[in-house]
């Protein structure tokens, strides 16, 4: 022990311990960064290094690396490493933070990275409220490439690619990334920091690490903008590189707080239930990082997807007559909402249940909201090879543009019903027998018009003799949810099957 | 870590230690020093970098050399503690540090 | 087992998470959209995670974090989107990153069409985006092989540590057939090499670059290898009828199933026709060709697109049996008296081979 007059001399600043001792990753030169002497890029790794050191998190921080200067974040960094596509990391930091909502996830960018190509993603992963920290290294050029004009490059600044200097004319004018996105809701802090000198340095350092520990207290999206100085592109010595981010450079993109929602969001955090299972989805801009999603037994899966077998209809099979040839080819054809496509689905769904192999196969996009819409359904004792009716040995048309469509694809021997009383001379055809009514109208007197897929798809259950009626009856309550609805296309389906008997008679 | 110097009226607050092989002699910290207590060394190192040079006196031990420079380990602060903060010091050797200097 | 009737694109979502998929990122595009819907509505539910991205950039490159973060992820999308997937799916294939990418494929070029088309061969199978690289390419043609694939894409996906594509045309996504699913979930772990955050996997890097050629090009051979193990033991296809097959019909997806419906009906009529359906387009089953051209005379590839399956079909073959072509394009499904008119016309043609047009015109250039 020493002595209580005794002094010494201990570490004030080294190293942080959040940084490799050697860069082994690096080709060379291992002692040393890859950076050019007076690169900001240093100054912005050193500051995240320690301020993940001081929160204690570096088993915990995952590092998303940009394309540009930036890109070798994994080579100093002690912490795990994710190098990404140039202007994604804020897409693949998303992804990150919500698979492992416990991880400290920091998408480290630049000006060409995250103002030009990544803007997009910049805009959303801001705009959904991502619980990670965006260091974004802003030099107004792109470096690595040599010195090309970036969204942030100055007006009358010359690069490589505005060799006259940024004409806002034709060339826009510098982009405020940290302005823009405090325009949102969601973001929990946003400042702007710069390197220019003492003063700026000792704010930027302050600014990352509160931009970390925003994440660690969970309080949502926080993106630190650097000004930084790039003596090499700029062609200036270190120091006048430095000089110029305070006296050029921060004229352009003024230093401060942009956007600080965190005191309220610390109040409201402070608030929420100890159970994050009561609680609801975290309302837009506060995310919670505790798992708010129940993570199920994997036994339990089958049944919250809705296929475990127990819950499954035993179906009817056994109530299929077990002599009869079974091959229905149905194209059903009509104006969308005319439930073309729930026709369909109650024949596939009772031949389903009645044993059969059936197929489904609708047609599909914009025609369903307007225009015509149709379905292809098949039925058989085989298995299906091909879903597509092209030649269907019952069409059901329920307007006459749809007939007109089908008609002549009827096979022969084959059925048409028509939802019309008049069956339309020229599409008559021999060989081809046809159930023309005013289905609709028929519907209507059941209490609804709507019902006229339901009294013709009886019709053509009627027509087929094939399924059982259970089978039907169960597919329709499957599909249909609403009692009233059931009620009345139990009634439409039977009067469905009563218009084809009386058909005979009349015949 | 620590630098063995015998407790003296006249020691400097602070000390420096500059690694001539990590550092790249942009200046940063020669313009960042407050006491300016750096210069550039005439002597290029190893890899033909003229590299910062510590004057051996006048530290203050207050950092900013430290965060101005863009090496992670080129420069290490010391300050002179009391014995008896020694102990709270090396526990918390790393703790705030850089922040808290920077803005003296 | 019982049965339920559902979408193709339902069935991959279901089939996915029981698989261990929990986390779905993607972009709406028709015919695939119900895909996204799907993990919507059920991610949430068992623990995973849904997120409507901006673009299907981002949704590639948020699949790229899921994956890096050791998580079993997916998306969906059709052509357009696919295209602009095709830098995150070289980006993954070079980190080495599983996935599982579902393409419910469209007219096209440009924005084409939403009816089924087979146009994405190319983009798909050949590997869309740069350097050397490859997907493994999966081709359900029913809702079951749809719920059946997708489990098998998520183990190949993490056994190459690859992405793996599911490439259906927008019949098989929309149609709704009896599917049955395992009845257990896929237990998974967390993958040694991903970067999740904790103290054991702080070491780990999850990058493409290499700066150094030598390296690089150790990558690559690596990569190359790897995906010569996959050619040697992941080929799959259906065989239907070939055991005497004289005419051998090709197809893959949908077109499959056609010409399943006309090998029936031409062997009724005394016809030796059978059917051979790739079930994988990557590794292609080269094999399985060639040990058809044995005893076939001719093969002939009907596809929904002006002839990209037939570039691996001739390059199986060699040479060594000529190939004819039926194409449908822009929606339309190449019918069932199409490929049936061109098995009479294979079979008129009798034993003897006859030079196929374009190797008369071939012939005729030099």
């Amino acid at each position: 022990m020493p002595t209580e007059t005794a002094a010494e001399y201990v570490v004030a600043q080294a190293r942080a311990r959040s940084f490799y001792e050697r860069y082994e990753r690096k080709e060379d030169l291992q002692h040393q960064t890859h950076f050019c002497p007076g690169c900001g890029h240093g100054v912005v790794h050193k500051m995240i290094a320690k301020a993940i050191d001081d929160l204690g998190v570096q088993d915990r921080t995952i590092m998303v690396g940009p394309v540009g200067c930036g890109v070798f974040t994994y080579y100093y960094f002690d912490v795990g490493n994710v190098q990404a596509a140039h202007g994604r990391a804020p897409a693949v930091a998303t992804a990150m933070k919500r698979s492992r909502p416990e991880s400290i996830v920091i998408s480290y960018q630049g000006d060409g990275d995250l103002s030009a190509i990544g803007s997009a993603e910049i805009l959303h992963a801001a705009n959904r409220g991502e619980n990670i920290t965006v260091i974004f290294v802003n030099n107004a050029i792109y470096s690595m490439t040599g010195g090309q004009a970036a969204p942030t490059t100055l007006l009358g600044m010359k690069s490589t690619t505005t060799p006259n200097g940024r004409n806002a004319a034709t060339d826009g004018y510098p982009l405020h990334v940290s302005e823009l996105l405090s325009t949102l809701q969601a973001p929990a802090y946003i400042e702007r920091v710069g390197l220019g000198d003492n003063k700026q340095i000792a704010q930027t350092a302050r600014a990352i690490k509160r931009g970390l520990e925003n994440q660690v207290r969970g309080l949502g999206f926080s993106l630190i903008e650097v000004l930084s100085p790039c003596p090499t592109i700029w062609k200036l010595t270190p120091v006048e590189a430095q000089h110029w981010v305070r006296d050029v450079m921060e004229k352009e993109f003024r230093l401060g707080v942009f956007c600080d929602r965190t005191k309220e969001r610390t109040e409201k955090a402070d608030l929420r239930p100890a159970d994050p299972g009561s609680s609801s989805h975290p309302s837009v801009g506060t995310p919670d990082l505790r798992p708010v999603t129940p993570n199920p037994a994997l036994e339990e899966l089958p049944r919250i997807l809705g296929v475990a077998e127990e819950d499954l209809p035993e179906g009817n099979a056994a109530a299929l007559a077990d002599n009869k040839a079974i091959d229905l080819e149905v194209r059903i054809a009509g104006f969308g909402g005319q439930g073309v496509l729930l026709f369909g689905e109650v024949l596939a769904e009772a031949g389903l249940d009645a044993g059969l192999e059936v197929s489904w196969l609708p047609s599909y996009g914009p025609e369903m909201r307007s225009g015509t819409s149709n379905c292809h359904v098949r039925l058989s004792r085989q298995s299906i090879d091909s879903p597509l009716v092209t030649a269907p040995n019952v069409l059901v048309a329920m307007n006459e543009p749809s007939l007109r469509k089908f008609d002549k694809s009827v096979r022969a021997d084959g059925w048409v019903i028509y939802n019309g009383q008049e069956f339309p001379a020229d599409c008559v055809r021999d060989g081809v027998h046809v159930l023309a009514l005013p289905f609709t109208e028929l519907a209507d007197e059941l209490g609804d018009k709507r019902a006229a897929n339901m009294v013709m798809l009886g019709a053509l259950l009627e027509i087929a003799g094939a399924l059982p009626q259970a089978s039907i009856d169960d597919a329709l309550r499957r599909l249909v949810k609403n009692p009233r609805w059931v009620e009345l296309d139990e009634r439409a389906l039977a009067r469905g099957r009563e218009l084809y008997r009386e058909s005979l008679v009349e015949v | 870590m620590t630098e063995a110097n015998k407790p003296d009226q006249k020691q400097d607050r602070g000390q420096l230690r500059i690694d001539e092989e990590e550092c790249k002699g942009c200046g940063l910290c020669i313009e960042a020093c407050p006491p300016k207590v750096i210069s550039m060394n005439e002597r290029l190192n190893h890899y033909g970098y003229r590299t910062a040079l510590y004057a051996g006196a006048g530290c203050t031990g207050c950092g900013i050399c430290f965060i101005a420079c863009p090496e992670p380990g080129a420069i290490t602060v010391y300050r002179l503690v009391r014995a008896r903060e020694v102990e709270a010091r090396v526990a918390n050797a790393a703790e705030g540090g850089a922040s808290e200097c920077a803005s003296n | 087992m019982r049965k339920q009737l559902m979408k193709g694109n339902e069935a991959i979502v279901k089939s996915a998470i029981l698989a261990g998929c929990r986390a779905f990122y993607g972009y709406p595009i028709t015919p695939a959209s119900e895909i996204a819907e799907a993990a919507a509505e059920f991610m949430p539910r068992t623990g995973g995670v849904y997120v409507q991205a901006e673009s299907e950039v981002a949704a590639i490159n948020m699949l790229y974090g899921a994956a890096s973060a050791g998580v079993r992820a997916m998306t969906a999308s059709s052509g357009p989107g696919i295209s602009l997937m095709q830098e995150g799916i070289s980006y993954m294939a070079g980190a080495e990153l599983p996935c599982v990418i579902a393409d419910i494929t469209r007219g096209g070029p440009g924005l084409g069409n939403i009816g089924a088309e087979q146009g994405d061969y190319h983009q798909v199978v050949k590997g869309g985006g740069h350097g050397n690289y490859r997907t493994i390419v999966l081709a359900p043609h029913s809702v079951q092989e749809m719920a059946d694939l997708t489990a098998l894409a998520f183990e190949l996906a993490d056994r190459y540590r690859n992405p793996v594509v599911i490439l259906a045309d927008g019949f098989i996504g929309q149609m709704m057939e009896p599917v049955e699913f395992p009845q257990t979930a896929t237990a998974t772990h967390l993958p040694e090499w991903a970067v999740a955050g904790t103290a054991a996997s702080r070491g780990n890097l999850i990058t493409s670059l290499e700066l150094d050629f030598d390296k690089l090009e150790k990558h690559v051979r690596a990569l190359e290898a790897k995906y010569k193990v996959a050619e040697r033991h992941e080929a799959r296809a259906e065989e239907w009828m070939t055991a005497d097959a004289e005419i051998v019909l090709v197809g893959y997806g949908i077109v499959g199933r056609i010409l399943k419906a006309v090998t029936a009906e031409a062997r009724a009529a005394g016809i030796k026709v059978g059917v051979l359906r790739p079930i994988t387009l990557y590794p292609f089953p080269v094999v399985q060709f060639q040990r058809l051209a044995f005893n076939a005379r001719v093969f002939a590839v009907v596809e929904m697109s002006t002839g990209q399956l037939i570039e691996d079909v001739k390059l199986a073959l060699n040479g060594s049996r000529p190939v004819e072509f039926l194409s449908r394009v822009g929606g339309n499904v190449p019918s069932h008296d199409e490929v049936l008119a061109l098995v009479h016309e294979l079979a008129r043609r009798g034993g003897v081979t006859q030079p196929t047009q374009e190797e008369e015109r071939v012939a005729n250039a030099y």
